[in-house]
C-alpha cells in the first residue's frame, strides 16, 4: 500500500472544525439513505467521502450545502453546523448558504452560455463586483484558479459549452471558486477527465486548500490518499470509519474499511 | 345504376368469390387443409379481392374521368368565341338544367323521352323546372337547353357503360383467381401483398391531401390572376369589393387583410405568451405534484373548446364587456372603441384559447432542460427565479421560440373567433380598438353564399388561401425545425 | 498557476448565516415575485375558464326553458257549437279562451283586462291550436283539459329581465298594457316556465320564429358527419400508422408521407374547407350543404391526428410481441394482424374518440360547403338522405344563430353550446376511462 503516498502531505495539527453534522439521518421517501453519521470536517482541510456505489456519499454531500432540498422525496433529519451555526435552521436561507458553500458535480454542467458568463454568474448574482472592470478581474482570477485561463483566454465569448470535457469541469470549478465559497463540495470532479486532467484538478484542489474547506468524493482509493488529510468511508448508509488518511489507508480499524481498501468489497 | 348500387353488386361477387376460392382449395386438397399451402381462407380471400379491387379501381378512374369528358365535350357545343371564365358559367347553367331535368324526371313531372325533346321555342323549360323546385337565375337558352340535353345524354350513355365495365371487371377477376386456385398456390403471400397495397394507399392519402389542396389553390388562384392583376392584389392597399355585378370596380387588395391578421395575431400572442410562458414556468419549476396534476389538465381545457364557442364568447361577451370600458360612454370615459368587433376583441380571446398551446409547449420544453443545469445554478446560490430565468429560459430559448412561432400560425389560421368578434371592415388602422378583418375571415365571406366560381369576387378568396397556407407552412416548418433542433441538443 | 494561490478572499468570512443581508433580502424579494407572477398567471387562465363557463351557462340555460302559459278548462258540447257556427271561427275558440282566462284570473283575486288581441300577442294564434285540438279530440269536449302554451318570445325576455317596459314601443308584438296582464298572470301562477323539449328535438326556423327554432336536426347532421369520420378515419388511419410503423422502408417516399402528415395537421382548418369546396363540390359535383361532404372535409383533417396518436399506440407495444409472433411462424402481416394491432386498441380508440371530438367542434370547413346560412327544417328520414341532404351541424348552427339579427337567436346559439359541450364532455370523458381501464405497463 506504500504506492498509494505519493505525496507528502500530511495534516500537521487539526484545523478548526468547520463542518460539524451529528445524527444525520437521511431518508428518499421510505429508503433510509444516511443512517445517523456524525462527522467533523476541519477549515482548510481536504476530506475525501469514499466507498461502494450507492452508499450515500452524495446524499451526504448534498446535505451540506441543503442541494437536497430541491429533491421533493428527500428528507433530512440531524443536526449540521457550520461554523457553529445549524444550516437547517428556518432563519438560514438556502441560497445564502449555497453562496458559503459552492458545489462541483460529478458531470460537467456548464451552462449555456460564453466561457465568461459561466464564471460571471456567481458574482453577478451575490453582487460581488461593483464595476465591470471589477467583474472581468474576478473572471479572470477565477479561471486562473480553475487552471484553464490559459487555454481559454483568446475566447472567454465562446460557449462554455464548446469545451472538452476536461476543461468544462475545470470552468465549473472556476465557476464556484468565483463566487468566494468558504466551503467546495466536489463529488467525483475527475470521473469524466482523463489522467492529465485529474493530475490539474488534483494540484487545484491542493492549492485550494489554503483558503477552503475542500470534501471530495472519489471512487478513485489513489486520489482519496493523493489529495485528502482526512477520509471517510461510508457503507450502506453508514459512516464506518473516519480518520486521517494516513490511517485509513494503512491502518484500518473496521474489516469492512479494509476489504473495500483492498478491493474485497465495491 | 346508382353508384351505390354497383358498389354493392361488386361487394356481393367479393363475397361469393371467398367462398367459391375457398371452397375449391378445399376440394383441390382433397378437404384436408394440411394440404394446401396457405390456410383456406386465404384462398378464398385472394379470389374476393380479385373480384373487388381492380373493379374498384376502374370505378374511380370511370367516375373522375367521366365528367372531364363530358364537360369536354359538351362544351365544345358552347359559344366558341367566349372567354373561358364565361365558358366557365355557361357550364354551370348547362349542369344545373341537366340536373333540373334529372329532378323532373324523378318527380314524374317529366317522361325520359319528353326531357331530351323538349325544346326552348315549344316549352318554357324554366317553368318546368321550377314546378319541381329547382330555380333558375334566368330563362333557358336554346344553346343551353341542348347542351343539357346532350350532357344528359352522355352521362346516360356513360353510366350504362361504367356499370357493364365494373361488373365485367369484378366477374374477371374472380373468374382468374378462381382458375389459379389449386393446392401449391402462394395464396397467403397474394393476399398480403395485396394489403400491403392497400397500407400503402392509406398512407398515400396523407400526399394526395397535400396534393389536393395545392392544386385547387393553385388553379383557381391562377385562374384569379388572369381577371385581376397579381400585383394589385399583393400590394393593394384597398378591399373592396363590389357585389353589384360580375366583375368590375373590385378593389381587392390584400395588404389590410393581413394587417388585420397580423394585428389580431399580435394581440394574441401579447397576451398568450407571458401568461402561457409564466404558467408553464410555474408549473415546471414551483407547483407541487397536487397543483401541477390538478391546474395543468384544467388549462388545458382551453385548448379543447372548440372555436365557434371562442368566438360567440368574443362577439356577445368580450366585445360588449370592452365596449363598456372603452367605448364610449363607458367606464374609462373614453370613447376609442365604437362597437364591440375589434381588433382587441378577437385578440383577447383569441390569447385565452392560445395559453395552453403556448403553456403545454413550453411545458415540455422546459422539462427537457436537463436538471444537472438547475443543480449547477442551485450550487452556485442562484434562488429559483434567477436559475429560471438566467439558465433555464436561455437554454430553453429556442424551444420557446419555436412554440411561439406555431402560436402565431395556430392565431393566423383561425377562423371562427375573427369571423365572428374582429368585424367585416378592412382597415389600415392603428387602433386596435377599430373593428378591422383578416384573410381566414375574407376568405369565408367570399365563399358563402353564391357559390359561383368565376367572378374575380369569389376566386380571390382563393388566392387567399394559398398565401394563408404559404404563410402558416412556413411558420410551421419553421418551428418545427427549431424545435427538433433544440431536442437533439439535450437528448 | 502561482498567482491563484495569494488572493484572500475578497467577501468577509464568517458572515453569519441566521441573518438575511439586505442583498439576499431584496433576491428573496424577487423570487417572490417571481412565484407570484406564476400563480397569477394560472388563476388568470383558469378565471378566464370560469368566466367562460359562467358566461356559457348563465346565457345558454334560460335556452331550455321555455315560459308557458298554463291553463285547464273544460270546453262545453254548446261552446263548441257555437264556435263552431260563426263566421270567423278561430277568432270565436280565441274569445272562449279569453273569457276561460279571465275567469280564472279573477277567481285568483287578480283583476286585469285581458282581450283577444292581446292574448294573441302574447300567446300567438291561440284560438287556431283550439280548434284544432278539439276537432281532432271531439271527445275531449266535455271534459277538463290542460292547456300548456308558449308564451312569445318577447314575453320570455321580459320575464328575463333582457326587455324592460321603456324599451317596448307599442305596436304589433307588444303593448305596455300587455305586460300588465303578464304581471298578473305570472302572480296568478299561470304563467310558469318549462323545460323546452323543442329546443333539443326541434328543427331551426326561419329568422322570424326564434323562439320555435331548436338544435335537434343539426344533431343528427352531425351525426351523420361523425359516422361518415369514423368509417373512413379509423380503418384508413389505422392501415397508415400500421404500414408506416410495421412495414414502411426508409427511404423518399416515406420521408414524404411523414412530412407531409405533420405539416397537414397544422394546417388551418379554413383551408380543409377550401379543398372540401373545390375538390367535393366544384370537381365532384357532390352536393352542397350534405353531412356526406362535411365528413370527408373533416376526415382529411382528422387522419393526422389519428395517425399520430395510433403510431404511438403502436410503438408502445413491446417488440417482444412481435419477435414472439414471428418465431412461431407467422408472417409479418399475421404478427401486426394478430397481436400487435389487438394490443394496440385501446390507444388507438382513444386517440380516435379525442379525433373525433376535435372533428365535431369544427366549424370554419363548414362555412365553406354550404352548411350555414341554410335553415335546416327537416330530419332526414334514413340513412342515404341522412347523407346527403341538406343538414346543418351543430357549430354550423350554431354560427347561423349566432350571425341572426334578432337577439332572440343569441340564447339559442349559447344553448346549442351547451348541448355541444355537453357530446364533447361525454367523448372526452369516455377516451379518459377507456384511456385507464386498459392503460397498460409493459
Ligand atoms: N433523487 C433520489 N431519489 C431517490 N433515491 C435516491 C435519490 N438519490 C439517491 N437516492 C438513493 O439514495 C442512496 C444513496 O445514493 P447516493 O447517490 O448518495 O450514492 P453514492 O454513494 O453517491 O453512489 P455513487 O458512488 O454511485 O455516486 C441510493 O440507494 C440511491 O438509490
Ligand atoms: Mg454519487
Amino acid at each position: 500500500m506504500d504506492d498509494y503516498y505519493t505525496t507528502d502531505r500530511k495534516m500537521s495539527t487539526m484545523q478548526d472544525t468547520k463542518i460539524a453534522a451529528s445524527g444525520v439521518q437521511v431518508y428518499y421517501a421510505d429508503n433510509h439513505a444516511i443512517k445517523d453519521v456524525n462527522v467533523d470536517i476541519g477549515d482548510k482541510t481536504v476530506t475525501a467521502f469514499i466507498g461502494p456505489s450507492g452508499c450515500g456519499k452524495s446524499t451526504f454531500l448534498r446535505c451540506l450545502n441543503r442541494m437536497n432540498d430541491t429533491i421533493d422525496i428527500c428528507r433530512v433529519e440531524g443536526d449540521i453546523k457550520i461554523d457553529g451555526e445549524d444550516i437547517y435552521d428556518k432563519k438560514v436561507d438556502p441560497v445564502q448558504l449555497r453562496a458559503k458553500v459552492g458545489m462541483v458535480f460529478q458531470k460537467p454542467n456548464p451552462f449555456p452560455k460564453s466561457i465568461y458568463d459561466n464564471v460571471a454568474y456567481g458574482p453577478k448574482i451575490h453582487g460581488l463586483a461593483s464595476s465591470k472592470a471589477d467583474l472581468d478581474n474576478i473572471v479572470e482570477k477565477a479561471l486562473r484558479r480553475g487552471a484553464i485561463w490559459d487555454e481559454v483566454k483568446d475566447r472567454l465569448h465562446a460557449p462554455g459549452t464548446g469545451l472538452s470535457g476536461g476543461q468544462q469541469q475545470r470552468l465549473c470549478i472556476a465557476r464556484a471558486v468565483a463566487t468566494e465559497p468558504e466551503v467546495l463540495l466536489m463529488d467525483e470532479p475527475c470521473s469524466a477527465l482523463d489522467p492529465i486532467a485529474t493530475a490539474q484538478v488534483e494540484e487545484l484542489i491542493d492549492e485550494l486548500r489554503q483558503n477552503y474547506a475542500v470534501v471530495i468524493v472519489t471512487h478513485s482509493m489513489q486520489q482519496a490518499a493523493r489529495v485528502s488529510q482526512k477520509t471517510a468511508f461510508f457503507h450502506l448508509g453508514n459512516l464506518v470509519e473516519y480518520d486521517d488518511t494516513d490511517t485509513i489507508f494503512t491502518n484500518p480499524k473496521d474489516p469492512r474499511t479494509e476489504s473495500y481498501i483492498s478491493g474485497r468489497i465495491g | 345504376m346508382s353508384n351505390l348500387l354497383i358498389i354493392g353488386i361488386v361487394l356481393i361477387l367479393g363475397a361469393v368469390g371467398f367462398l367459391l376460392g375457398r371452397q375449391r382449395a378445399l376440394a383441390a386438397a382433397g378437404g384436408d387443409a394440411r394440404n394446401l399451402h396457405s390456410l383456406p381462407k386465404y384462398y378464398g380471400a385472394n379470389v374476393g379481392l380479385n373480384a373487388i379491387v381492380p373493379a374498384f379501381g376502374v370505378l374511380i378512374v370511370w367516375l373522375l374521368a367521366q365528367p372531364l369528358l363530358v364537360n369536354a365535350n359538351v362544351s365544345g357545343m358552347l359559344d366558341e368565341g367566349a372567354s373561358a371564365g364565361a365558358r366557365n358559367l355557361l357550364m354551370a347553367d348547362v349542369r344545373r338544367v341537366a340536373d333540373g331535368l334529372d329532378t323532373a324526371v324523378s318527380q314524374g313531372a317529366l317522361t325520359a323521352e319528353g326531357a331530351a325533346n323538349l325544346g326552348t321555342d315549344t316549352d318554357n323549360v324554366r317553368e318546368i323546372l321550377a314546378d319541381v323546385g329547382v330555380a333558375l337565375g334566368s330563362e333557358v337558352t336554346a344553346q343551353t337547353l341542348s347542351a343539357a340535353q346532350r350532357y344528359r345524354a352522355m352521362s346516360a350513355t356513360g353510366n350504362i357503360w361504367k356499370t357493364i365495365i365494373v361488373i365485367a371487371a369484378s366477374l374477371a377477376g374472380l373468374a382468374l383467381a378462381f382458375m389459379v386456385t389449386k393446392p401449391s398456390f402462394r395464396a397467403r403471400n397474394i393476399v398480403e401483398t395485396g394489403v400491403l397495397a392497400v397500407l400503402i394507399f392509406a398512407a398515400s392519402i396523407a400526399i394526395m391531401t397535400t396534393v389536393g389542396i395545392v392544386l385547387s389553390l393553385v388553379f383557381n388562384t391562377i385562374e384569379f390572376f388572369r381577371l385581376y392583376a397579381a400585383s394589385e392584389f399583393f400590394f393593394g392597399l384597398r378591399w373592396n369589393p363590389s357585389f353589384s355585378g360580375r366583375g368590375g370596380g373590385s378593389e381587392l387588395g390584400i395588404i389590410p387583410l393581413l394587417w388585420g391578421t397580423l394585428y389580431i395575431s399580435l394581440v394574441a400572442l401579447i397576451v398568450a405568451v407571458p401568461l402561457g410562458l409564466f404558467a408553464a414556468i410555474y408549473l415546471s419549476e414551483y407547483a407541487s405534484k397536487g397543483v401541477r396534476a390538478f391546474a395543468k389538465p384544467l388549462l388545458e381545457v382551453l385548448a379543447g373548446i372548440p372555436t365557434i364557442v371562442y368566438g360567440l364568447f368574443a362577439l356577445l361577451t368580450v366585445g360588449p364587456l370592452l365596449v363598456e370600458v372603452f367605448g364610449e360612454g363607458g367606464f374609462l370615459g373614453v370613447s376609442w372603441m365604437a362597437g364591440g368587433t375589434a381588433v382587441m376583441t378577437a385578440g383577447l380571446v383569441m390569447g385565452i384559447m392560445l395559453i395552453p398551446f403556448v403553456s403545454s409547449l413550453s411545458d415540455d420544453i422546459i422539462n427537457a432542460v436537463p436538471q444537472s443545469l438547475r443543480d449547477g445554478s442551485y450550487g452556485l446560490g442562484a434562488t429559483k427565479s434567477e436559475t429560471v430565468k438566467q439558465v433555464v429560459l436561455p437554454a430553453a430559448l429556442p424551444g420557446i421560440v419555436g412554440a411561439i412561432l406555431l402560436a402565431a400560425s395556430r392565431a393566423i389560421g383561425e377562423t371562427m373567433i375573427v369571423v365572428l368578434g374582429a368585424g367585416a371592415a378592412a382597415r389600415l388602422s392603428l387602433n386596435p380598438f377599430d373593428a378591422m378583418t383578416t384573410v381566414t375571415a375574407k376568405i369565408v365571406s367570399q365563399l358563402t353564399g353564391d357559390s359561383d366560381f368565376a367572378s374575380p369576387e369569389a376566386l380571390v378568396a382563393f388566392a387567399l388561401g394559398i398565401t394563408l397556407f404559404v404563410i402558416t407552412l412556413a411558420l410551421n416548418v419553421f418551428a418545427l425545425y427549431i424545435v427538433r433542433k433544440y431536442r437533439e441538443q439535450y437528448d | 498557476m502561482t498567482d491563484a494561490t495569494v488572493t484572500p478572499p475578497m467577501r468577509a468570512k464568517g458572515k453569519s448565516l441566521m441573518a438575511d443581508d439586505a442583498r439576499t433580502q431584496k433576491r428573496n424579494a424577487a423570487e417572490r415575485r417571481f412565484k407570484a407572477y406564476g400563480i397569477i398567471a394560472i388563476l388568470v387562465g383558469l378565471s378566464f375558464l370560469v368566466f367562460l363557463a359562467t358566461s356559457i351557462l348563465r346565457n345558454g340555460i334560460p335556452a331550455f326553458t321555455q315560459t308557458v302559459v298554463q291553463v285547464e278548462f273544460t270546453l262545453t258540447q254548446e261552446e263548441f257549437d257555437a264556435a263552431e257556427g260563426t263566421l270567423l271561427k278561430t277568432s270565436a275558440y280565441t274569445d272562449v279562451f279569453v273569457s276561460k282566462l279571465t275567469e280564472q284570473v279573477s277567481a285568483q283575486g287578480l283583476d286585469v283586462e285581458v282581450d283577444g288581441k292581446a292574448v294573441e300577442r302574447l300567446l300567438g294564434k291561440v284560438g287556431g291550436d283550439l280548434r284544432e285540438f278539439y276537432k281532432e279530440n271531439p271527445d275531449q269536449i266535455g271534459q277538463p283539459a290542460q292547456f300548456q302554451l308558449a308564451a312569445a318570445s318577447r314575453v320570455e325576455r321580459y320575464l328575463q329581465g333582457k326587455l324592460t317596459r321603456d324599451m317596448v314601443v307599442d305596436g304589433r308584438f307588444l303593448e305596455k298594457t300587455d305586460l300588465d296582464i303578464v304581471d298578473a298572470l305570472v302572480d296568478a301562477g299561470i304563467i310558469t316556465s318549462a323545460f323546452d323539449w323543442n329546443f333539443i328535438t326541434g328543427t331551426d326556423t326561419g329568422v322570424d320564429n326564434p323562439g320555435g327554432a331548436g338544435i335537434g336536426a343539426s344533431v343528427i347532421g352531425s351525426f351523420f358527419m361523425m359516422l361518415v369520420v369514423l368509417f373512413l378515419s379509423l380503418p384508413i388511419g389505422v392501415a397508415a400508422s400500421i404500414y408506416l410503423e410495421e412495414f414502411a422502408p426508409k427511404n423518399r417516399f416515406t420521408d414524404l408521407i411523414e412530412v407531409n402528415i405533420s405539416n397537414l395537421a397544422a394546417v388551418p382548418s379554413i383551408v380543409f374547407g377550401i379543398l372540401g369546396l373545390a375538390v367535393f363540390i366544384q370537381f365532384a359535383h357532390l352536393p352542397q350543404s350534405a353531412p356526406l361532404v362535411g365528413g370527408l372535409v373533416l376526415t382529411l383533417m382528422t387522419l393526422p391526428t389519428i395517425v399520430i396518436s395510433t403510431r404511438a399506440s403502436l410503438k408502445a407495444v413491446p417488440p417482444s410481441i412481435r419477435d414472439a409472433a414471428l418465431g412461431v411462424g407467422a408472417s409479418k402481416m399475421q404478427s401486426v394482424f394478430h397481436h400487435v394491432l389487438p394490443l394496440a386498441m385501446p390507444g388507438i380508440l382513444t386517440g380516435t374518440i379525442i379525433g373525433l371530438a376535435q372533428a365535431l367542434g369544427e366549424t370554419a370547413p363548414l362555412l365553406l360547403i354550404g352548411m350555414v346560412g341554410f335553415v335546416a327544417r327537416e330530419y332526414p328520414d334514413g340513412l342515404a338522405s341522412g347523407l346527403l341532404d341538406p343538414n346543418s351541424a351543430m357549430p354550423a348552427q350554431i354560427y347561423t344563430w349566432a350571425a341572426r339579427s334578432d337577439e332572440a337567436f343569441f340564447e339559442k346559439a349559447w344553448g346549442g353550446i351547451i348541448v355541444l359541450l355537453l357530446f364533447l364532455m361525454t367523448m372526452n370523458i369516455i377516451a379518459i376511462i377507456l384511456r385507464r381501464r386498459f392503460e397498460r405497463r409493459w
